[in-house]
């Protein structure tokens, strides 16, 4: 538990599109909760934080909100992709990788300095 | 393109709108449910779980707010809530805050209407191609007239020789008559050469220019019209062109009608533009100047190039004609000074004095809102005890200050338009004409630009005065200090400061208004050598065709005297070719029988009078007589004289007898055979001049002035003048009846206008600067009622609380009335240019002012001192 990261600045944002991607429609307890289930329980989540990116997204419009009810019968918003948050994935991820592999070629190379 | 549409959604988030704040609230609250029974389910008590829950979410109200921050702008948002807030605390303060209000609406009142003249007339660019490039262009006689008039053979000739301009023509605006339907009219027009309009860079909006050549005899008569002639008189028909007036009994073709926006001040009003066709005996003799000349200069060619080329040209034109150019230099003005150069000092001084009261007024607001600051030091102690930063606290004072800056332009640009409205509604319809360029009076661009800037300075001077006062960790330690003790120091150090600059404004403005007001006195009590009560004039015009003829013109003058005389009511009647106390006058040449002449220019101003004329007027004979009825050409001609005509060409000699040779008949003497009293023959601030007088019936004119002498009323004189005139012909043009009254003081009208609006600017200043005092003082008084108390418990005596609070008066008074006077003889040696018979350090005024100044203001602190000398020792020790 120790071990525990803080979400890194700017991938709030793609981890919730993801999230999105992956389960449909969900309401914001759930998005938390998925995010740190998916990151092995090695991130630490602050619930609050996840409000403004949230509503960023929708000013956005990558994302819409809807009131519905959840499984145990609880009222909840629940947020979807839309076309425009799905356009926003595939450059999001390409960005990323991009970035993953830049940052690998260093480690590589200290790799082979060593 | 997703940043600008979140950014639209926040905007819209800036409206009110509690539903969304509701639905924000209640998706976290659903949501720590979802969570709370998750807990639950993994076996925690309720407590836990809520506990748990609330941690993990960070709490409930910083999440909320993180939530609303990014659902609208938190700067903006805080912007909008202080300016409800401040518009709250204003109204709890209703008073402070209209006194504030009106002050600063006063101030841009002024301002802004003065400098809309300020635009009107001297900013916004000429309605010509590339006015910089224009210039006025004169003939000069050193010491007698600095920008004279151009002779037509001059003008053609400096035209021919010149090489420094591409363009250079005459103008000569004329009195003519305008042939109608129902008779003779006066019309406004002007001569000019053919290039005239080319010259300025202007065209007709309808039809054509003036051809080259179309200003010569041979060519048909053409006039161009003014636009506001084409709508009056031909309701803007565009099938004017072609069509025939009858001008000075020439037909003349119409070819063009002007711009709408087309102005020409120094030959305005100006119905209709004929050409030259330089005919008259005047216009061919070099000696007789009648034309202005305006100029366009060649690209490259600077003002003085083009000075020192015209001046060369008048050296070798001197040499050439020696007998009518001696003397006869060059000058050249820049066209903008030719069309405004006269209200420009005035309209600046108007701009500076209505920016010292805008000064004085801002002055007063800011320290007022010192003031209130310091009465508020324990609320804001509060606020920022409770956690309010010091940029919050400062936020809330620049909404105050919007606020008010907000509220007081409004007012003080919208009063400014009716100002403007009432400024131009005082200004007589005859000035009004011929200043054009007021047409362009209004909230233009650059007014309200100009409007914006009073304000913007406004706004960041209320909105910062309260905060330099005080910084925060002073504010805690008032908040330790509670109200007693040394609150009010920031004020008393600040805002007698303040007070000094709004007394010494003060005394700037009123010794500004002081010395105006003198110049107004001693113009109007400038000795006249003519009686103006009960005298009437009226001008009288008859067509040349009937009456240019001697016999002619004299059995009219018979007449009209006849006819005039028998209305009841009129006692005398005289008639001259210009009237005292106005402008117009034609110069005349002559040498002296039995002294040598070189040529120098006895250029002196001549008026022809009939023999009743001086008696009428109520002029002094000194010595010698009048003229005689018989008196005409076929008697020996004869000429009465003024004083400084002796005193100039017959100093400690008898003028009596001497005789004159005109120039333009130098065979034929004329005998100087009466003296009379100087006259004011110019206007009131001009020099007096050696002045001849002609006997009408030796020199007659068909362009005169009838002078009545009445008893009684003499307003209803006037329309019986003219009905007199017309029965003798219909076809006589009678204009501008008037009373000698009347036209001095439309000659001092820019002298009481200006002495009216800077005394008004003035006492306005000295109310402000006084009220500002005695809030400085009355404060003081206040803060200070415990150590009265004291003071007065320890026996100290009335006279020695008056003393104590009148000293601290005493100085500021003393030091604002010293800064003041200081400054008025600098600001004073401005404006002597418009100032009349005082000089910029009267002594007189400067310490009539600072005597004003200094009561008024001691008026003002003994209130406060007396409220002082009359407190209960015991009362005022258990205040507070």
């Amino acid at each position: 538990m120790a071990d525990k990261t803080d979400v890194w600045q700017g991938t709030l944002a793609l981890m919730v599109l993801k999230t999105l991607e992956a389960l449909g429609p969900l309401h914001g307890y759930g998005i938390a909760r998925r995010i740190e289930q998916t990151s092995g329980d090695l991130l630490s989540l602050n619930y609050g934080t996840l409000y403004p990116a949230l509503l960023k997204l929708e000013q956005e419009g990558a994302i819409a909100s809807e009131w519905g009810v959840s499984d145990n019968n609880r009222k909840a918003k629940f947020y979807k992709l839309t076309r425009a948050g799905k356009k926003q994935i595939e450059q999001e991820t390409r960005n990323w990788e991009q970035t993953t592999a830049i940052l690998a070629r260093f480690f590589a190379s200290r790799k082979e300095l060593a | 393109m997703k940043t600008l549409r979140a950014f639209f959604a926040r905007l819209t988030g800036l409206l009110p709108n509690s539903r969304n704040d509701v639905d924000r609230a209640a998706e976290i609250e659903a949501n720590l449910q979802l969570h709370i029974d998750d807990n639950i389910r993994q076996g925690m008590t309720p407590e836990r779980a809520r506990r748990e829950a609330m941690l993990k979410l960070g709490g409930l109200e910083p999440t909320k707010e993180a939530y609303r921050d990014q659902a609208t702008f938190p700067l903006f948002e805080n912007l909008i809530r202080d300016m409800r807030f401040a518009v709250r605390q204003l109204r709890k303060n209703a008073g402070f805050t209209i006194t504030a209000v009106l002050m600063l609406a006063l101030g841009m009142c002024a301002s802004v209407a003065i400098f809309a003249f300020v635009d009107a007339a001297l900013l916004k660019p000429l309605p010509y191609k590339d006015p910089k490039r224009l210039v006025g262009v004169y003939e000069k006689l050193e010491k007698v007239c600095p920008l004279c008039n151009l002779s037509y053979p001059d003008f053609l000739d400096w035209k021919r020789q010149n090489t420094v301009f591409s363009a250079f023509d005459v103008y000569n605006r004329q009195g003519f008559m305008l042939k109608t339907a129902s008779g003779s009219q006066r019309a406004f027009a002007t001569r000019v050469s053919d290039g005239f309009f080319r010259t300025l860079g202007v065209s007709p909006i309808l039809g054509r220019n003036f051809r080259a050549g179309e200003d010569q005899l041979a060519a048909p008569r053409t006039v161009i019209l003014s636009y506001s002639v084409w709508q009056r008189s031909y309701g803007g028909a565009a099938d004017v062109l072609g069509k025939s007036v009858i001008l000075n009994d020439d037909a003349t073709v119409i070819i063009g009608v002007l711009p709408r926006d087309f102005h020409f001040a120094p030959s305005e009003p100006t119905d209709y533009w004929v050409t030259m066709h330089a005919s008259s005996e005047c216009d061919l003799r070099r000696s007789c100047h009648s034309l202005y000349g305006v100029a366009r200069l060649k690209d490259g060619v600077s003002f003085q190039t083009a000075l020192a080329d015209v001046t060369e040209i008048a050296g070798r034109l001197e040499k050439q004609y020696p007998g009518s150019n001696k003397e006869q230099g060059a000058n050249l003005s820049p066209l903008s000074e030719v069309i405004s150069g006269t209200v420009r000092p005035i309209l600046l001084v108007l701009l500076a004095g209505a920016c010292l009261l805008l000064l004085i007024a801002a002055v007063n607001v800011a320290s007022l809102l010192l003031v209130r600051t310091e009465s508020r030091m324990r609320e804001l102690a509060i606020r920022s005890g409770l956690g309010a930063s010091a940029a919050r606290i400062t936020g809330q004072f620049v909404a105050e200050g919007l606020v008010l800056v907000g509220m007081g332009s409004v007012l003080g640009v919208a009063s400014a338009y009716w100002t403007m409205q009432i400024l131009t509604g005082l200004i007589s319809s005859d000035m009004l004409l011929s200043m054009p360029y007021l047409n362009g009076l209004g909230l233009t661009p650059r007014v309200l630009a100009f409007a914006g800037l009073i304000a913007l300075f406004a706004a960041v001077l209320f909105s910062f005065t309260p905060t330099v006062s005080l910084s925060l960790s002073e504010i805690r330690q008032r908040l330790s200090e509670g109200s007693r003790g040394s609150s009010g120091n920031t004020w008393r150090r600040l805002g007698s400061k303040l007070v000094v600059v709004e007394l010494a404004t003060a005394v700037v403005l009123l010794a500004g208004a002081g010395l105006l007001g003198q110049s107004l006195y001693r113009l109007l009590t400038v000795k006249l050598g003519l009686q103006p009560d009960h005298l009437v004039v009226i001008n009288v015009a008859a067509p040349n065709t009937r009456y240019s003829k001697d016999p002619q013109a004299i059995e009219l003058e018979r007449k009209v005297i006849a006819e005039v005389s028998a209305i009841p009511g009129v006692n005398s009647l005289g008639i001259a070719t210009k009237s005292p106390v106005s402008y117009q006058g034609n110069t005349t040449w002559f040498k002296i029988a039995g002294r040598p002449w070189y040529g120098e220019h006895n250029d002196t101003p001549f008026v022809c009078v009939t023999p009743d004329y001086f008696k009428t007027i109520g002029a002094t004979l000194l010595r010698g007589r009048y003229f005689n009825e018989s008196e005409d050409s076929t008697k020996p001609l004869v000429a009465i004289v003024n004083q400084t005509f002796v005193r100039q060409f017959f100093p400690n000699e008898e003028p009596l007898g001497k005789r004159l040779l005109p120039l333009s008949d130098p065979a034929v003497p004329t005998e100087i055979v009466g003296l009379v009293e100087d006259i004011k023959e110019g206007p009131l601030d001009s020099e007096t001049r050696p002045t001849l007088y002609y006997p009408f019936t030796q020199n007659t004119d068909t362009y005169f002035f009838l002078f009545a002498r009445t008893t009684g009323a003499e307003s209803s004189v006037v329309p019986a003048m003219s009905a007199a005139i017309h029965k003798i012909d219909p076809e006589i043009v009678t204009m501008r009846g008037q009373t000698m009254s009347e036209q001095i003081s439309q000659s001092a009208y820019i002298h009481r206008s200006l002495a009216l609006l800077v005394g008004g600017f003035a006492g306005l200043a000295l109310l402000l600067g006084v009220i500002g005092l005695y809030g400085v003082i009355a404060y003081s008084v206040s803060q200070r009622t415990r150590e009265i108390g004291v003071r007065m418990a320890l026996g100290a005596e009335r006279t020695n609380v008056y003393r104590l609070i009148l000293k601290d008066a005493g100085g500021l008074i003393a030091f604002g009335v010293v800064l003041g006077i200081l400054c008025s003889i600098g600001a004073a040696h401005l404006m002597e240019s418009i100032l009349f018979g005082v000089t910029s350090r009267d002594v007189p005024t400067l310490a009539s002012v600072a005597v004003i100044l200094s009561c008024s203001a001691l008026l003002a602190s003994f209130i406060p001192a007396r409220r002082a000398a009359s407190l209960n020792p015991v009362e005022a020790l258990r205040a507070e």
